[in-house]
């Protein structure tokens, strides 16, 4: 929690490979609020990327860290609390993090990579600092490894609430059920109700001024880009609430917001252990514990920012290539990526997290 | 970025009724416009920025604009066909708080 986060990154500075999150959450929250972080905390925890987890907290918070430490160790990830307040203070609950930290790394240290099936893969689908040509080209590129990875069996997550507004109806036909799309719909309507509500219009917020720039100019036509990093043939199987599991394979849509870093974390929570991230205007986000494979829109932009992109999809927009090429590409890029490449957001060392909060701070 | 490529401004399905055009377009100029199997030509009646849209018919206030075959929204005043269409132009139908 928030009292701790001085202490987790001082435990973590001092083992070699570790990476630690920092929040501003974990007390003052209302009780849907609260669950809702405990389950996001508890879920980044438990992503199948985590080899072993340390939670600390101080003691007295809401979300308190042998909670998220018990959902944790349910899931078979090792995983121990440390409580500022139970230890004696900042420099006993350092020392022992430390000391539990050593002897998690020297078991790390004897995992071996093996094989696994792309049916136990969930993939993470993000848009951020989108343009024009993001639907265009980034997009469908995503939509087509997408299907691919569907079609070995594996599963994607679809995400971004505000970004189906417009769009929902489409997404909606292709659910395997009746329930499975009206909730798909209602979820959409809630998020537009936030707008409604206050009585603004949502591209005060949405598009944002970079979409604008790059010639998105209203909320449905970002919409209807945003959907096709769903591809064109999965039925949609499921809609999960943020952080959740899925427990279908195949295509699901989550309940994230916008926000980026938000909508990622609720993925990576819900158990993604990669993130396809499209991109016009060129984005630098990266995950604490799951590679984020930036798929650039426009080629200007991919070589203008080369330090940030991973895969240019650019030569769609000239006719150069298919989004069928690019899309095979973005494919064996993904399981070179989960074989161990380093993504370009890895080598410089981003890692952001943040937390969708549900209520208002008490 | 447009120097293979053989049109100036492409849409999405044969339904829409904006292009978006691949390079700076300056008034005045003719735009090669890829649509579906068709080609059209049509006159800049503005500057229009590379990833922006173009208008391929006149629109009246209030007629809607169309790209990936959907509703994006409505003509927020009247657009003369080969007009930069963006958001002092079109405007959104969702999540219009401000128009309840």
């Amino acid at each position: 929690m928030v009292c701790a986060n001085d202490a987790a990154a001082r435990i973590a500075a001092q083992l070699n490979g570790a990476v630690y999150v920092t929040h501003q959450h974990g007390c003052g929250q209302l009780p849907a609020d609260a669950a809702q972080t405990r389950r996001t905390l508890a879920g980044f925890g438990s992503n199948p990327n985590v080899a072993a987890c340390i939670v600390v907290g101080l003691g007295c918070e809401t979300v308190a860290a042998a909670d998220v430490a018990g959902d944790i160790s349910k899931t078979g990830v090792p995983v121990v609390s440390i409580v500022i307040q139970e230890e004696g203070g900042t420099l006993n609950a350092i020392n022992k993090g430390v000391k539990i930290g050593r002897g998690m790394l020297a078991d790390i240290s004897m995992l071996k990579r093996e094989p696994c099936p792309l049916s136990a893969l969930i993939l993470g689908l993000e848009c951020g600092g989108s343009d024009a040509w993001s639907g265009l080209s980034a997009n469908p590129v995503v939509g087509n490894a997408s299907d691919r990875l569907i079609r070995e069996g594996g599963t994607s997550i679809l995400s971004e609430t505000q970004e189906i507004i417009g769009a929902e109806h489409i997404l909606a036909k292709r659910a395997i059920s009746r329930e499975v799309g009206d909730r798909l719909v209602e979820m959409a309507k809630r998020a537009e109700m936030g707008a409604l509500n206050g009585g603004v219009d949502i591209r005060l917020a949405n598009p944002a001024p970079g979409n604008k720039a790059g010639g998105i100019s209203t909320l449905e036509e970002k919409s209807l880009g945003c959907i096709s990093k769903a591809g064109i043939e999965a039925p949609l199987q499921e809609v999960l609430e943020y952080a959740e599991v899925p427990t279908k394979r195949g295509l699901v849509f989550m309940d994230t917001p916008g926000h980026d870093i938000e909508s990622i974390t609720g993925m990576v929570a819900g158990g993604a252990q990669v993130i396809f991230f499209t991109t016009g205007r060129g984005t630098c986000v990266g995950c604490p514990v799951a590679p984020v494979i930036k798929i650039c829109s426009n080629s200007p932009t991919f070589e203008k920012m080369i330090d940030n992109m991973d895969v240019d999809a650019g030569g769609i927009i000239t006719g150069e290539k298919t989004i069928a090429q690019v899309g095979e590409m973005l494919f064996r890029e993904m399981l070179e990526v989960c074989g161990g490449k380093s993504t370009k957001s890895e080598d410089l060392g981003y890692g952001s997290f943040a937390v969708n909060r549900i209520g208002p701070t008490q | 970025m447009s120097a293979l490529a053989t049109f100036d401004a492409h849409c999405v399905t044969k339904e829409d009724n904006v292009a978006i055009v691949i390079r700076d377009v300056a008034a005045g100029e003719t735009v090669a416009v890829h649509q579906g199997s068709e080609n059209l030509k049509i006159t800049a009646a503005t500057a229009v920025p590379a990833g922006h849209k173009i208008a391929l018919h006149s629109f009246k206030q209030g007629d809607r604009v169309l790209k990936y075959g959907e509703v994006i929204g409505v003509a927020s005043n009247d657009i003369p066909a080969g007009t930069h269409v963006h958001d002092h132009n079109l405007e959104g139908l969702r999540g219009r708080g401000d128009k309840l």
